[in-house]
């Protein structure tokens, strides 16, 4: 396989720029991360430690084998809102015991857990995470609910939370509620439908109704621990499988528990070289433009995250706005689609569906690489059959059933979004850097569009065009679209599985990988009915 | 005086005599004696016959002889001190001589006349010569009666109370009270006062029944702080008998010898011919056939006799190294019969030898035997190591906890001290405490190092300070961080998914990784952190400082603050043994999770359901033992049996028979017993 070259020049003002900008961008990003591990703020903090409670980043880390990479996921969620950063929870692919596993857990220090509605989809995604990708799912439970200004938004769909539990036990996907503290209500349900219960003494509380509630609603007076304490659980009513002594000892249990199920990965594993990228992933910094009109080379890229920087690159001369080709990433076989260009035109869209069915063939994962604006539009490519050929590449990238993983790395607008397997699509995850841009288009086109369809309008009832009254309009619209098109925006309401920076795309990528193959990995010969 | 070191009878080279072919060898010994005469033996092609105790039946010199025959017994008593299982053993694999080795039954008179009876060569001299020399007594009289110079002493046997504290007074306090059969330090005490003399003696005869099965008891005078030398010698069957020069062991604690060296820094070339001259006499008044050393006090410029020992020493390597002679073939060739060849007769002295004693044993705590496994014996090159052990070799309490002697030889008396305290303290000796840092500090004392050395050493010197650990707090701390980067790469090298990772990667950073060793100057806890800016340790509660480290096999380098060192790290689960540039440190990891055992209720015993109280046998205030039967209940028909879970006393009972009792119900309580 070819090694990638690279023609950076790191003292030229093009790459001093782009690192420039890309600095600020991470050094705000990290900021943002910041504010999210610290939850409630240090004031809850002191308190939940105060009560010799571990905080729910220690929870995990303690949970995780030492030295094992942990990626956590949607730490941004919640962003532009007014709910705390992260929305009350902590949620990840880690390594438990020598297994994979996704850890949601509840930051009881923020919003006492509550589940809003930012926290309900990225709890929901953590789930469908570890069920698409059958990997045991443990869940650090110390909720107090339901955040009930937010339940026109979080009670229909809550309920997914449990049926997604009994999905993954029917699967063979193991769930393990490790109960720390109060799970009451709809909440009672996740060590209900868990697999495996561990409750804590004296600190679980599961109960359908608490006492005041048992107390209005039969006139019996109770305690926490008669209805719903981990003794009593453990002794009577048999939901807790497990009776810990303190939240050490659970998460030891949570250890244990991993450790006998025999667990095997489906996927055949990282079959290739895994050696470092030739070329420093360091310099990703200074190739990704900090305006994105000006197109990435996507080599450049590759060449930063490929393991040993091979890459085997498959009709390099045909369609060349659209790289595609195969490499691995710590040792994992991949096939690669990355804009070169931003445009699709209709042969990149043919070379698309082709490599992707080659990818199918051979069962190899597949990579998306987002920097698109779009197919091409114009007389001359709708009469080409632009939307046969689009449709060509959609109705692979939705047929498909090897992994795909979608990585935001510049802008993706439009149909291109679908194109490249982005969300709605289901690929099993959706990374992106905190640069990058989603939206059905550019904010300046959004709003130029808007204001040519007005101006027709006006004509065509033959009123005259109020142009300062459009200027306004344009210019509210172009900042919204701005606003909403921000990677923070559509990671904030879990659109996608995290930020990162650049640097860390192999990281990533690598866990995500080798996630997918806890399932079996399985490509697929049948399509729909192709436009030839 | 005057003694003369030419032969008065016979020649030395040549002349006749009876050549008697030795071509196998029984080793009435083990350990590393054992292993010293086999490996003679081996370089002259003589077969080599092992005997073992039961304890010793995986040892290292049992495993290197051509043959070995078990002896029954794990006692000395049992096993290598029963003359007929040695003699058996002899004849069974068709021995043709017996090495005695040191201790054990080397000075047994009998055991040398039942080995010559047996028909067998006994490497050593006559039976005669060793009961003559084994008394102390008589071998003071005689060394008296042919004009050597001794201490004066007071044969104790018959005395009233009374009378011995008379004999006392009369050799002047300090006493030293001793065994006549007595020898390495056991059966020996000093008195400074009347007070004290009778329970002494006592004690010390006691001592000396267990070991020696004699309790003649003497007094001698007490020389505070002399420096203990004496002179190897040799005699043929010829009756040529030399000297071959001192050998110094004055730094001793409980009478033990841990160091000795040749030549004495006390000794010039006029003084080392006056006294090889007296050594000669001494064997030639037993008619001495074999290595022997005779044992002198030296004060003042002035030497009198102690006492001879009729065996090879275990400091005998010191001698072998400046005189570049092997003792243990020349005791085989005096055994064939034949003649000291003639260049012994001024055997050059070529630069300097110091042995040390490696013990299992712990400075801190008087010096106290220590047992274990010796999970790793290694020590460099550039010394003579002559052990009974090797890495995994169990220390057991039925024998001498000397693990080793390591012996040096350099051009210079402080090159030697120094080579040997560096091979010291870079050797790998995991498992067990040992005097090992309490050697290196004596080795590198400027006392020692200006040849001030006397028996009071180890009193002027607290061996608590000598014998601490040689890394300070700072580099155990290093020594920490090492074990922490040594646990990690193999943590990750072990992985099952995502090994190829870095290590503790994460997109969100947290906590550092943490681990909390134990050592034994307290709690560690090391933190470090890998990121793309760089690797980070935090040591305790400081702040994070830049470090680097790299982890090849066993070996760790590090570099923190800009200073590179390399520590050899060998992990068994959570122990870590750290070999660091100045020595060794041990650590315990805390494991993360407390085990399961330490979970549960202690004591506590609850009633597995709900039923009847049959039987209750004990009561408040009992001992009991784990596993004992405490209370019989009966429920669903079937009897239960509660028993005690700990070895405890009963502290609480809270049931009596007959009792109906709720499930879970608290019945005995149990506190467990401080061991």
């Amino acid at each position: 396989m070819q090694t990638l070259p690279t023609h950076i020049d790191r003292s030229s003002d093009e790459y001093r720029s782009n690192r420039a900008a890309m600095e600020s961008k991470i050094a705000e990003f990290e900021e943002l991360q910041a504010t999210a591990r610290l939850g409630g703020g240090q004031k809850y903090i002191d308190r939940h430690k105060g009560r010799d409670k571990l905080l729910a980043r220690e929870r995990v880390e303690l949970l995780l084998d030492r030295d094992s990479p942990f990626l956590e996921l949607s730490t941004l969620a919640a962003w532009g809102s007014e709910k705390p950063l992260g929305a009350n929870a902590v949620t990840g692919i880690g390594v438990v015991n020598g297994v994979e596993c996704v850890l949601s857990a509840h930051d009881p220090t923020s919003q006492a857990g509550a589940s809003n509605r930012y926290s309900l989809p990225k709890a929901l995604r953590a789930q469908e995470i570890a069920l698409q990708n059958r990997l045991p799912l443990i869940n650090l439970v110390e909720s107090g609910g339901a955040d009930l200004p937010d339940q026109g938004e979080v009670f229909l769909s809550g309920g997914k939370w449990f049926r997604n539990m009994t999905h993954m036990s029917r699967q063979g996907t193991p769930t393990i509620a490790l109960v720390f503290g109060s799970s009451t209500a709809g909440g009672a349900y996740v060590p209900g439908m868990a697999d495996y219960s561990v409750m804590v003494k004296e600190r679980a509380k599961v109960f359908l109704g608490g006492p005041p509630l048992v107390t209005m609603a039969t006139g019996e007076e109770s305690t926490d621990e008669e209805l719903g304490g981990a003794e009593m659980h453990s002794r009577i009513s048999g939901l807790s499988d497990y009776f810990a002594q303190d939240e050490i000892d659970a998460i030891r249990i949570g250890r244990e528990i991993i450790g006998h199920l025999n667990w095997r990965k489906l996927g055949p594993g990282p079959t290739m070289g895994a050696d470092e990228p030739v070329h420093d992933p360091d310099d990703l910094l200074g190739v990704i433009p900090a305006d994105l009109r000006i197109p990435m080379d996507m080599r450049e890229v590759l060449a930063r995250v490929l393991d040993g920087s091979r890459f085997e690159e498959y009709k390099a001369l045909y369609g060349t706005s659209l790289i595609t080709g195969w490499g691995s990433v710590h040792g994992f076989p991949v096939g690669v689609l990355a804009n070169q260009r931003g445009v699709i035109f209709s042969e990149e869209a043919k070379k698309a569906a082709e490599f992707i069915q080659l990818s199918n063939r051979y069962d190899t994962p597949l990579i998306f690489i987002h920097n698109t604006t779009g197919y091409m539009v114009g007389k001359q490519y709708e009469q080409g059959g632009i939307i046969k050929d689009g449709a060509k590449m959609i109705n692979v990238i939705a047929n498909s059933t090897v992994p795909h993983i979608a990585l935001m790395a510049g802008v993706s607008y439009g149909a291109g979004n679908y194109g490249m397997s982005g969300r709605a699509y289901d690929p099993r995850f959706v990374f992106g850097w905190p640069n990058h841009k989603v939206a059905v288009m550019g904010p300046k086109q959004l709003a130029g569009v808007m204001s040519i369809i007005a101006r027709e309008a006006a004509d065509s009832r033959g009123m005259p065009f109020d142009e300062e009254a459009d200027d306004q309009r344009r210019a509210l619209i172009e900042a919204q679209i701005e606003y909403e098109e921000q990677a923070y925006h559509s990671t904030g309401r879990v659109r996608d599985d995290g930020l990162f920076d650049p640097r860390d795309t192999r990281s990533v990528l690598g866990i995500a990988l080798s996630a997918t193959h806890s399932a079996e990995v399985k490509g697929t010969a049948e399509f729909g009915v192709f436009r030839m | 005086m005057g003694f003369a070191i030419v032969p008065h009878r016979g020649t030395l080279a040549g002349g006749s005599f009876t050549h008697r072919m030795i071509q196998s060898v029984l080793v009435a010994n083990r350990g590393e004696i054992a292993r010293r005469v086999f490996r003679t033996c081996r370089a002259m092609g003589i077969r080599t016959v092992a005997v073992f105790s039961d304890p010793d039946r995986g040892a290292p010199f049992v495993r290197e002889a051509d043959e070995a025959i078990a002896l029954d017994g794990s006692t000395a008593t049992d096993s290598y001190l029963r003359i007929d299982l040695l003699l058996e053993a002899a004849r069974r694999s068709g021995a043709a001589a017996v090495h005695p080795g040191y201790g054990f039954l080397a000075e047994n008179a009998d055991f040398a006349q039942a080995v010559i009876d047996a028909g067998l060569v006994w490497i050593g001299p006559s039976a005669n010569a060793i009961r003559r020399m084994g008394s102390k007594l008589e071998s003071k009289k005689l060394i008296a009666a042919i004009g050597v110079p001794t201490l004066k002493s007071i044969d104790l046997t018959g005395l009233a109370d009374r009378e011995m504290v008379q004999a006392a007074a009369e050799v002047g306090y300090p006493v030293l009270v001793k065994a006549s059969a007595g020898g390495g330090g056991k059966g020996m005490r000093i008195v400074d006062g009347p007070d004290d003399l009778v329970s002494a003696v006592r004690g010390a005869g006691r001592e000396a029944e267990a070991a020696f099965g004699d309790d003649t008891m003497f007094l001698e005078k007490y020389l505070r702080n002399p420096r203990h030398v004496e002179i190897q010698v040799l005699g043929d069957t010829h009756g040529n008998v030399v000297s071959l020069h001192e050998r110094e062991c004055s730094i001793q604690r409980r009478h033990q010898k841990i160091v000795e060296e040749a030549p004495s820094p006390a000794v010039d070339p006029d003084l080392r011919s006056r006294m090889g001259e007296a050594a000669v006499a001494v064997a030639r008044a037993v008619d001495y056939v074999g290595a022997g050393t005779v044992e002198f006090l030296l004060a003042d410029g002035e030497f009198s006799f102690l006492e001879m020992n009729t065996r090879l020493q275990v400091e005998h390597p010191v001698t072998e190294a400046v005189t570049g002679l092997d003792l243990v073939r020349l005791q085989l060739l005096i055994a064939m019969g034949e003649a000291l060849p003639t260049n012994l007769l001024n055997a050059d002295l070529t630069g300097h030898a110091i042995e040390v004693r490696l013990y299992a044993e712990d400075p801190l705590a008087g010096f106290l035997p220590v047992a274990g496994r010796l999970t790793r014996f290694e020590i460099g090159e550039g010394v003579r190591v002559d052990s009974g052990v090797e890495s995994g070799s169990e220390i057991t309490v039925h024998y001498d906890p000397m693990l080793a002697k390591v012996i040096s030889h350099a051009p210079t008396r402080s090159e030697a001290a120094l080579v040997l305290a560096a091979a010291l303290q870079s050797a790998s000796i995991h498992g067990t405490v040992t005097n090992r840092d309490l050697l290196v500090r004596i080795l590198r004392h400027p006392e020692f190092l200006a040849g001030e050395t006397d028996t009071g050493f180890l009193e002027r010197h607290d061996p608590a300070e000598l014998g601490a650990p040689l890394p300070s707090t700072e580099d155990a701390t290093h020594a920490a961080v090492a074990a922490a980067m040594h646990a990690h790469q193999t943590r990750r090298s072990e992985a099952d998914v995502l090994q190829t990772l870095p290590s503790g990667w994460r997109n969100n950073p947290t906590d550092p990784q943490i681990t909390v060793f134990d050592g034994s100057a307290g709690e560690i806890a090391i933190g470090y952190r890998f990121s793309r800016d760089g690797a980070t340790v935090t040591i305790g509660s400081n702040s994070p400082v830049p470090f680097a480290h790299t982890v090849e096999d066993d070996t760790v380098t590090l570099e923190i603050s800009g200073r590179r060192r390399r520590f050899r790290v060998h992990a068994d689960g959570d122990r870590h043994d750290v070999d660091g540039p100045t020595g060794h440190t041990h650590l315990v990891a805390r494991p993360r999770f407390p085990t399961a055992a330490a979970n549960a209720e202690p004591g506590s015993l609850h009633a597995p359901m709900p039923g009847k109280v049959l039987d209750v046998l004990v009561a408040e205030g009992d001992q009991v033992s784990v596993g004992q039967t405490l209370l019989v209940m009966e429920a669903m028909k079937m009897e239960h049996t509660l028993r005690a879970p700990l070895d405890g006393v009963v502290t609480s009972l809270r049931a009596a028979v007959g009792d109906q009792v709720e499930a879970d119900a608290t019945l005995v309580v149990i506190t467990e017993s401080e061991t």
